[in-house]
């Protein structure tokens, strides 16, 4: 991973949240980057860690929660930013969207002022200026008659153009990063295509980076060039895209491909994973998804197995990546 | 087309208003004349003997029976006519047009101070929830709101009026400074316990906001604390508080009626308390009217407000 030189490098990240019960370590030595221009799907369960690990990049988290490691964007360490750094950086050259955008638009302002309102804070525009420029957003993302519908409040919005509303907000500000957490999992299958379109041609016409957060593979396929598997808060896989559907080096991944419908010719028996998501108080010892996984063995239990490099490109966190059949050769078997 | 739906709305409410007002007529007129005593007794003393009350009553029109002196009342009223007061001789209209101004000062000058000491103090203590802060907030308006108006009425007259000499004792002042100053104790005195009630709901709704996924994504939005606080959690959070407030009006006016009374200020408060001692039943029958329109008004401007500030609401 001698790469060019990342926008955004991911080193060691760690949340803990206290609760009555214990302490929740919910991210666990997290290790990514993102390249300028490339568009990056963190994969998992729900409860994987994979939407702290957004918003503890995000600097949403305050105490007690704590988040450390280093988050280095654009050669800068968050983790370490004053909170005049955060300013000009979250929102203004990090934007981020939410899963469900009913909830996250303030649904007592405009969707003219909740953009134009970040117009003014991270561009200086406003007045005729900002109104301009809104609406220019809002068509960009593909709303129809976008001046008129700057004074609509998101409620008379359909659920496709209040997502589309949310991400001409987060673009507001231009920013070289977007994160975006389960953007398509609140809408309908036609919208969704519609929205993961809408977001790999801004990353064209605006040259931004992307995370994309989301438990489906499917979107994943559909998206991204690449993909980091998270499992009980650690990176259990890296690599790209189609070598990861083609070759998972972890058996979670292999586990997640599996369990995936497949189409056509290629059907196969579905296979779901054994087992819950891991209870984060109560870890096993070694890896975490052992409990679960088929090919566990007494070389999986001692310590937790590292996320290391086992191609160019490509890192796992499995005692057996070797040793995973290759997944095209199952299905032609 | 929103705005000729909202005059045809407030039409209709103003319409509703009616009946509200004919059945509190009714309910008045009869509460009135349940008190024991009558006003003859109470202008003439224990000692006139029965010749002269059943004179007196003639003379006041209340010897006709129940249902003539209704509709004397109502027909009096529907051109505009509340009667004279029977202690003071003088019409009702007038007295009430006097000292409402009065009245009316008070209950938004303790409006005032009660949002003032309510939106800060609930806003500290939802942001610093279950710490001491939190604790000490919540705990003093406890008691505040257990306390009856007037003795925290007379506490403060005690202390900030008499023994430290800060503030008047009672009295009206002239100009608009002079009501200020002169009306500062009895508002402060008001305002505590609206701020009680308030206080409750508004930190319940800000820690309801503040952890709202909206207020989430206007943090990554990078706005700067201040907007995040004013437009997007205040500015939802004091929606269920206008609402309670609306709603206190009354008990606004109730507490006046107390305050005014402990702090000699002259309001209908103070106008309602003489009447009802002196049985003048033309008073206690126009203030109560009065109130009655007063309170319906508020809530018709409470649900105008709320609609204002709160799109999804639908007038109907």
């Amino acid at each position: 991973m001698s790469a060019p030189p990342a926008l955004l490098q991911v080193r060691d990240l760690n949340v803990r949240m206290p609760t009555p019960a214990g302490t929740l370590h919910v991210v666990r030595g997290v290790t990514f980057g993102v390249q300028p221009g490339e568009m990056l799907g963190l994969v998992g369960e729900s409860g994987s860690g994979k939407s702290v690990t957004l918003r503890a990049l995000m600097g949403l988290y305050r105490r007690p929660v704590t988040v450390s490691g280093t988050v280095e964007f654009a050669g800068q360490d968050l983790l370490r930013a004053s909170e005049a750094q955060w300013q000009a950086t979250r929102g203004a050259q990090i934007g981020m969207i939410f899963q469900e955008p009913m909830s996250a638009l303030n649904p007592v302002l405009t969707v003219g002022t909740q953009i134009m309102e970040n117009l003014r804070t991270h561009r200086g525009l406003r007045g005729r200026a900002a109104a301009e420029r809104a609406a220019e957003l809002l068509d960009l993302t593909g709303i129809p008659s976008p001046r008129a519908r700057l004074n609509d409040y998101p409620h008379q919005f359909s659920g496709g153009m209040r997502q589309r509303a949310m991400i001409a907000i987060a673009l507001a500000s231009e920013p070289r990063l977007l994160l975006a957490d389960e953007p398509t999992t609140a809408l309908d299958v036609t919208i969704q295509d519609q929205i993961l379109r809408l977001l790999l041609r801004l990353r064209e016409e605006l040259n931004m980076s992307v995370i994309l957060v989301t438990h489906d593979l499917g979107v994943i396929a559909q998206t991204c060039d690449r993909v980091a598997v998270m499992y009980g808060g650690r990176l259990m896989e890296t690599a790209p895209v189609g070598a990861l559907f083609r070759e998972p080096r972890h058996a979670y991944s292999l586990g997640l491909l599996r369990s995936l419908p497949g189409s056509g010719a290629r059907r196969a028996p579905l296979q779901p994973i054994p087992g819950g998501p891991p209870n984060l108080l109560a870890l096993p010892p070694g890896c975490a998804f052992s409990p679960r996984c088929a090919y566990a063995s007494g070389a999986c239990l001692g310590a937790e197995p590292p996320l290391v490099p086992v191609a160019p490109d490509r890192a796992s966190a499995c005692v057996h990546a070797a040793a995973l059949p290759s997944l095209t050769g199952e299905v032609s078997a | 087309m929103r705005r000729g739906m909202h005059s045809h709305y407030v039409l209709k409410r103003l319409l509703q208003i009616i009946p509200t007002f004919l059945a509190v007529m009714l309910v008045v007129f009869l509460l009135v004349r349940l008190l024991p005593g009558d006003p003859a007794s109470a202008i003439l003393g224990d000692r006139a003997t029965a010749d002269i009350v059943e004179r007196t009553n003639r003379q006041l029109g209340l010897d006709q029976p129940l249902p003539t002196q209704f509709a004397l009342f109502v027909w009096n009223l529907l051109q505009g006519n509340l009667g004279d007061s029977i202690s003071l001789k003088v019409p009702v209209l007038r007295l009430i047009g006097e000292r409402l101004p009065v009245t009316l000062f008070l209950t938004v000058y303790a409006a005032a101070l009660g949002l003032l000491l309510a939106v800060p103090l609930a806003v500290l203590a939802a942001v610093r929830r279950n710490t001491w802060v939190d604790a000490l907030i919540r705990g003093v308006f406890q008691v505040g709101l257990s306390l009856p108006v007037f003795y925290v009425a007379l506490q403060l007259l005690t202390l900030l009026g008499a023994r430290l000499g800060w503030f008047p004792i009672g009295g009206y002042g002239s100009g608009t400074l002079g009501h200020l100053y002169h009306l500062f104790l009895p508002a402060l005195t008001l305002g505590l316990n609206l701020a009680a009630v308030l206080v409750r709901t508004l930190r319940s709704s800000v820690i309801e906001v503040i952890t709202a996924e909206y207020v989430e994504f206007a943090r990554a939005k990078g706005l700067r604390p201040r907007l995040i606080m004013t437009r997007h959690v205040l500015r939802n959070a004091l929606i269920p508080t206008v609402t309670l407030l609306g709603l206190n009006i009354g008990a606004l006016i109730g507490g006046a009626v107390i305050t005014e009374t402990v702090f000699a200020i002259p309001g209908v408060g103070r106008l309602m308390v003489d009447a009802i001692f002196g049985r003048d039943y033309p008073v206690i029958q126009g203030l109560t009217l009065t109130f009655a329109v007063i309170v319906s008004l508020v809530f018709l401007l409470t649900d105008l407000i709320h609609a204002r500030l709160d799109p999804r609401t639908e007038l109907s």
